[in-house]
Parts: structure tokens; C-alpha cells; sequence
């Protein structure tokens, strides 16, 4: 389908178990793909953060966060294009030890690609690596030849450049029950 | 279990208290296991709240949805973990997509017994979250008040639906200090979304501008309370007016701007003119694909105005040119006040001109055959005779709930009890015995297919331990009749597995000391009818109906609203 989009879809949420069943549950119904899935404390002391990325229409978006904006703990959920996000993945790479002193390259490739050696010991060190997809895969495909013990990638987490108001709306309710 | 020094109580007994708090006076569920300590503690309660015990769990959360549909409060079931939990399941999808307001609460093992398959363990919120207003795992007593309350103020306020709330045994057992607090809002949930005058401005300028306006309503109307409000923009606007199947019952039948149903087994003008005219407002509906057909032919030259309560279903299926949010009873009486009056004669009169084809078409021999079969539309229109359309008719799923549908008379608002979104087969006869208890002083008449009947049979137990005084109809085709139908005209008369051997059903019925006749001769309908409805116990009576008669008008799956076909 031609008219797919990747959106970024946040949904802020009360703490609460379950809760992320109810919203994968959503997608699933649907017959969705997530392409990635994260999930955080947010701004807001007791409000959660879910980013779910997801590649479709415009109308198919609008209707899952209609959807997921109706369960009762979600306090709210927006969309956006990568346009109107600030956006990043983390990537962590297990090499064996001995190959960065053999292969200079190695060392090489980890100035080139601004990443950072977080771990070393007599047998694999650990690099690690923030950026977008294709930063974080480039970096993969350059190390696989010389051995790759263990490779993982975090899903997506985005900020977006509007404002999202979260607390305007925790404010309001607060002001409503006060009446 | 009572503590006198400290004021502790159990959570079992809690969970009564909190029930009485919210005013729930009948129960519906079957015991087990895990839920034993509520169980004791209504026991002790048992001159407050009365508790009915179903054949079966599936029994008791339709149970539970008859009553809520007709006494407007909400139906409550319980049961046990496990099975008792999962046979709750298709009550509680069935309840979530007819929005009716119910709270299950169910027993679980102990909580450090959780995850560890130990004996009637199951992850029912797992397993019914996706069917869920709302649903919460309880394993502290001092959670109970605060949960229960929240439930049931999720399961009536906004477009109302099914709660489940698990409660594992330890925490049933476990003491502490009870306080209720009922719930009267919760931060991240809006009930009703406020209305915006702006939108009921823009609506009503459309409505005035109209030549050709159409009213399709909903159950949003009984939901709402808003079936005064809703006769006044009628009869003020003076526009057409066409129901879904849950909206039945809002209007009166025989309301003279009650044009009859939409939808697959709907009323002809009504679907036809969906594409012909130039306004559709549509209050308290969702646009079901029963309802609409084709989506890409549907009311495709329309100006589509959406009165509705749930903004996840503004646009999901046809879009809403005109969205008025908020609860209909306030939007309808603001845009009552804004529109004007017309006679739209000519308008009228296309629904008058399709409803005399669809007469001479269909109703004619529904309702009054010269063949020698009996057909189901007669004993509907001979209950008609009976009841004047002042009763409660609760119905299954297929060929006897269209035509059910498609004749009964009304002229109260929620007196239509049915399956609709979910199509359950089993329904009517548990969901009567709620109807019935929710509204005692009324007739209540369920309309059963042999099929449906057969799948919770079981509860004439229910019936005959309660003494509840509902009639039972079942018309009998020894067919899956809506199946058979389906077989018939789309897949070359294959009746693979839709004939059924049917037992002796007077006699069952005679078991559980109902008394029961059985019909298969027109010369004594009438008089069957009358025997039951003037008889003030349970009463059955089997009525054997042409085995291959077809409901129509039809719309085929996938077909436009405009080609539903006479025959």
C-alpha cells in the first residue's frame, strides 16, 4: 500500500497492570503491525509514556488512537509523522575483545559512528549507539564481519515538537472535580 | 466475619456491602471454589440481596444484560475462576457491543498462587480485556471499595458497557477497615464529552437546508434517556424516522413518523432512500455493517450528521460531516430548538410508495398466508393481538429475531431485549429471565429459534426454581434457519449441518413443571396464544413453522442498502 505512512503514536497513561494488554490488544484486533514499542515514566510524576510505531493511513491512524484514547486509563494519545517528532533508537553491540586490538578498523568505526565503548573485559566489550534506524544498522552491518556475539535494538522513543498539554488536562479535571 | 474492637470486616463481606451501596438488590451467578467467601457472606445477606442461580455462567451474565436493558440499572454477575470465569465471556463481548451496563466480579485462586497453574486458575482479565469496559485484578481487601465503586460508575456512566473486576481469594478472606466512597469521576476518563453549541448550530442549519431528511436512530436514545427529547425532534422537525435494531422500542410503532428499520432484514423505503436522501442524522448509533452494507455506496450523497456519546465512533465507518458530541438527550432538546418544520410530503410519501411494494412484496404473506404452513410473522402479529405492543419481547439470534423485530408492535421504550452486535445464539431465554426481573409487572415474551434454544436450555431450570412468570415462544423450523437461509441462496442449497432432529421440547419444558403446548395448525394459534398470555406462571409453547421459509427484504453481505432485495 502506497499511502502508508510511518506515524508515531504516544499515549500517556495511568500506571496501571493490564493496561498495555488493553492497548496492544487494540492493534491486534486490527490486524496491525508494531513495527517498535516503548514505554517510560513521562514528564509527569504517575503518568506513563507509550510510544507504539506503526506504518499506515492516515485515517487507519486516526481511528486506533480514537480507539485508544476510549480505554478508560489512557489520559490521552496523539499521532505524528517523523516530520513533527524528535526521534531515536538505541543500539547495543557485544564484540569479542580480542578484535578491537586486532582489527583497528573496529576502533575506527566506533569514532566514525559516535558511538561509545560502555563495557571492556578480557573477552567482549560492549559499544553502544543513539540514533536513527539507519545509524544504528549501518553500525551493525559494519561490525558483523568481524563477529558479533550480541546485538539489540530498542524500540523508538520520540518527543514531539508541539506541545502536548498533558498537564493542562490533569489540571482541568482536578479544577472539575473541585466544583 | 465481624471484628466488633476494630470494625474490620472481610473483603468478602465488602464486596456485599459495596454491592448494597450501589443499590443492587438481585444478582445473578453460580458458585465455585475460588469464590466461596462472597458466596458465605450472601449467605448472611441474603434478605438484602438476592442472589439467582443460573444453570450455567453464560446464564447468568445474559441474565444480567436483561435486566440492565430493562430496568436501565446495572445487571451484575459472579462466578468463580476458571470456567465460571471464562464461561462469563460471551456475555461480557456480548454486552460490550451492545453497551449495556454490567459489573462481573469473579473469584481467583489466592494470590501467591497467581501464574502458577494452580487448580481453576485462569487469566481472566487477559482473556476478556479486549471485551472489557474496563477490568482490574483486586488482590488486597482494603482495594475493594475503591475498585468496586469504580466499576460501577465505568460500567453506567458514558456509552455504558461490561466490567469485570477478579478478585482472588485471599484477598476475599482478608480483614480491614471498610469505608465506601462512591465514585464520581476518574481523571482519565470522560464520560460525556461536553457539548458544543457550534456543532448543534452548523447541524441544525443542514437539517433546515434539507429537501429529503432521514433520522436513523440508535440505542443511544434508551441509553441516553432521551426517548421524550428524541419524539420532540421528531415531531417538531417533522422528518422521517428509521431505527436499528437495539433503537427499537424508543418510538412507538405506530408512531406516524416511524418509517420501520434499517438494515440486512430491515424495511425496503428505509434502505432504498438511506441513498437517496440529502440529510442523514443519525442519533445514537455506530453505523454497523449490518446496518449500512457497502460502505462505499452508503449514503454516498448524503450530509452526514452524527449525534453521538463515543468519540472513537465519529467517522469510524461513514464520516460525519456534522459531529454533535455529548449526550443525545442534551443535543437532541438544543436541536429541537433549532429547527423548523416541514412536511417533506413528497419525501414522506416515497416511504409510504416502498412500503406498499414491500407489502404486497413480503408482508402480506408473512403476516397473512394462504399457504398451509404456519409462518413466524403470524404468531408475532397474533402476539400483537394479544399484547397491544405493551409488552417486553425478548429474542435469540436469526430468521425469528428479524422477523421478531420486523413485527412486533411497541409502544414503551425498552420493551426490545436482543443480541445484535454479537449475534448470540442462547440469548433470550436467560436474558428473559433478567428482562423479566427488571421489569416485573410487565409481560415478558421471549422469541426463541430451536437453535438458540437448545444452546442454554438449561436455564428453565433458572425459570421454574424462580417461578419466573416469562412465556416462552419457540418457533420451531427443525432448521438453523438464518444458516439454512444463507445455504440456500448463496451456496446452491448445501445444508451441510444446519438440519436439526429436535427433542420433544413440550415435554423438557413438563420436566421443569413449566406448562407448555405445542402448535403446528393455524386454526389453533390464536387460542394457544391467548392460554399463554393469560396465564400467570412460566408458560412454553412450541409453535412448528414452515421449515424453509426465507426472511426478506435481504441485503446480501457486501451488497449496497439500495439493492436489498424483495425476494
Amino acid at each position: 500500500m502506497s499511502d502508508n505512512t510511518k506515524y508515531t503514536i504516544s499515549i500517556y497513561t495511568e500506571n496501571n497492570v493490564g493496561l498495555l494488554n488493553r492497548v496492544s490488544a487494540i492493534f491486534l484486533k486490527r490486524h496491525i503491525d508494531i513495527l517498535s514499542f516503548s514505554t517510560s515514566q513521562s514528564e509527569i510524576p504517575d503518568v506513563f509514556r507509550f510510544i507504539v510505531v506503526v506504518k499506515m493511513t492516515e485515517s487507519g491512524v486516526k481511528k486506533i488512537v480514537q480507539q485508544i484514547e476510549k480505554q478508560i486509563d489512557v489520559i490521552k494519545a496523539f499521532y505524528h509523522t517523523d516530520e513533527e517528532t524528535i526521534f531515536q533508537e538505541s543500539a547495543l553491540y557485544k564484540v569479542k575483545s580480542s578484535s578491537l586490538f586486532e582489527e583497528r578498523q573496529i576502533q575506527n568505526m566506533i569514532k566514525d559512528s559516535h558511538a561509545n565503548i560502555v563495557t571492556v573485559s578480557p573477552e567482549f566489550f560492549v559499544i553502544e549507539k543513539t540514533g536513527f534506524r539507519h545509524e544504528t544498522e549501518a553500525l551493525r552491518k559494519s561490525l558483523a564481519p568481524y563477529g558479533l556475539l550480541q546485538f539489540v535494538r530498542s524500540g523508538r522513543i520520540s518527543i514531539t515538537k508541539e506541545k502536548m498539554g498533558i498537564s493542562e488536562i490533569l489540571n482541568t479535571f482536578k479544577q472539575q472535580n473541585k466544583d | 466475619m465481624k471484628n466488633q474492637e476494630t470494625n474490620k470486616i472481610s473483603g468478602a463481606e465488602a464486596v456485599i456491602r459495596c454491592l448494597l451501596e450501589e443499590g443492587v438488590d438481585l444478582i445473578y451467578g453460580y458458585p465455585g471454589g475460588a469464590i466461596m467467601p462472597i458466596y458465605d457472606e450472601l449467605y448472611k445477606y441474603r434478605d438484602d440481596l438476592r442472589h439467582i442461580l443460573t444453570r450455567h455462567e453464560q446464564g447468568a451474565t445474559h441474565s444480567a444484560q436483561g435486566y440492565a436493558r430493562t430496568s436501565g440499572k446495572v445487571g451484575v454477575a459472579m462466578a468463580t475462576s476458571g470456567p465460571g470465569a471464562t464461561n462469563l465471556v460471551t456475555g461480557i463481548a456480548d454486552a460490550q457491543i451492545d453497551s449495556t451496563p454490567m459489573v462481573c466480579i469473579t473469584g481467583q485462586v489466592a494470590s501467591h498462587l497467581l501464574g502458577s497453574d494452580a487448580f481453576q486458575e485462569t487469566d481472566i482479565i487477559g482473556i476478556s480485556t479486549p471485551v472489557t469496559k474496563w477490568s482490574y485484578q483486586i488482590t488486597k481487601a482494603s482495594e475493594i471499595p475503591e475498585v468496586l465503586a469504580k466499576a460501577f460508575y465505568i460500567a453506567r456512566s458514558g456509552r455504558p458497557g461490561p466490567v469485570l473486576i477478579d478478585i482472588t481469594k485471599d484477598a476475599q478472606f482478608e480483614l480491614f477497615d471498610f469505608a465506601y466512597k462512591k465514585c464520581k469521576a476518574v481523571r482519565s476518563y470522560i464520560p460525556v464529552p461536553s457539548l458544543d453549541i457550534t456543532q448543534v448550530e452548523s447541524a441544525a442549519e443542514a437539517i433546515n437546508q434539507a429537501k429529503k431528511p432521514m433520522i436513523i436512530w440508535g440505542q443511544g436514545v434508551i441509553l441516553g434517556e432521551a426517548e421524550e427529547e428524541f419524539k420532540n425532534f421528531v415531531e417538531s422537525s417533522g422528518i422521517p424516522a428509521v431505527w436499528t435494531i437495539l433503537g427499537l422500542s424508543a418510538l412507538p410503532t405506530k408512531h406516524p413518523l416511524n418509517y420501520g428499520m434499517v438494515g440486512m432484514h430491515g424495511n425496503y423505503g428505509p434502505n432504498v432512500l438511506t441513498n437517496e436522501c440529502d440529510v442523514l442524522i443519525a442519533v445514537g448509533m455506530r453505523f454497523d455493517d449490518r446496518v449500512t452494507g457497502n460502505l462505499a455506496t452508503y449514503a454516498k450523497q448524503a450530509k452526514v450528521i452524527h449525534l453521538e456519546i463515543d468519540p472513537a465512533e465519529i467517522s469510524k465507518n461513514v464520516e460525519a460531516h456534522y459531529p454533535v458530541l455529548g449526550n443525545c438527550k442534551e443535543s437532541l432538546s438544543k436541536l429541537t430548538s433549532l429547527v423548523k418544520y416541514e412536511d417533506y410530503t413528497e419525501w414522506k410519501q416515497l416511504f409510504a410508495d416502498h412500503m406498499q411494494q414491500e407489502i404486497e412484496a413480503v408482508i402480506k404473506n408473512d403476516t397473512q398466508p394462504t399457504k398451509e404452513g404456519l409462518t413466524m410473522g403470524e404468531v408475532i402479529v397474533g402476539i400483537n393481538k394479544y399484547t397491544k405492543g405493551d409488552a417486553v419481547i425478548v429474542t435469540d439470534v436469526g430468521q425469528h429475531q428479524m422477523i421478531a423485530c420486523r413485527y412486533a408492535e411497541f409502544v414503551k421504550s425498552k420493551s426490545n431485549v436482543t443480541s445484535g452486535g454479537l449475534g448470540t445464539m442462547g440469548f433470550a431465554l436467560p436474558a428473559a429471565i433478567g428482562a423479566k426481573m427488571g421489569a416485573e409487572d410487565r409481560e415478558v415474551i421471549a422469541i426463541i429459534g430451536d437453535g438458540g434454544y437448545q444452546m442454554t436450555i438449561q436455564e428453565l431450570g433458572t425459570i421454574f426454581q424462580n417461578k419466573t412468570a416469562v412465556k416462552i415462544v419457540v418457533l420451531n423450523n427443525d432448521y438453523l434457519g438464518m444458516v439454512r437461509q444463507w445455504q440456500q441462496l448463496f451456496f446452491d442449497k448445501r445444508y451441510a449441518s444446519t438440519e436439526m432432529t429436535n427433542p420433544d421440547f413440550v415435554t423438557i419444558a413438563k420436566g421443569y413443571h413449566i406448562e407448555a403446548n405445542r402448535v403446528s395448525k393455524r386454526e389453533d394459534l390464536d387460542s394457544a396464544l391467548k392460554t399463554m398470555l393469560d396465564c400467570d406462571e412460566p408458560y412454553f409453547l412450541e409453535v412448528c413453522v414452515e421449515k424453509e421459509a426465507n426472511v426478506f427484504p435481504m441485503i446480501p453481505t457486501g451488497a449496497s442498502v439500495s439493492d436489498i432485495r424483495l425476494k
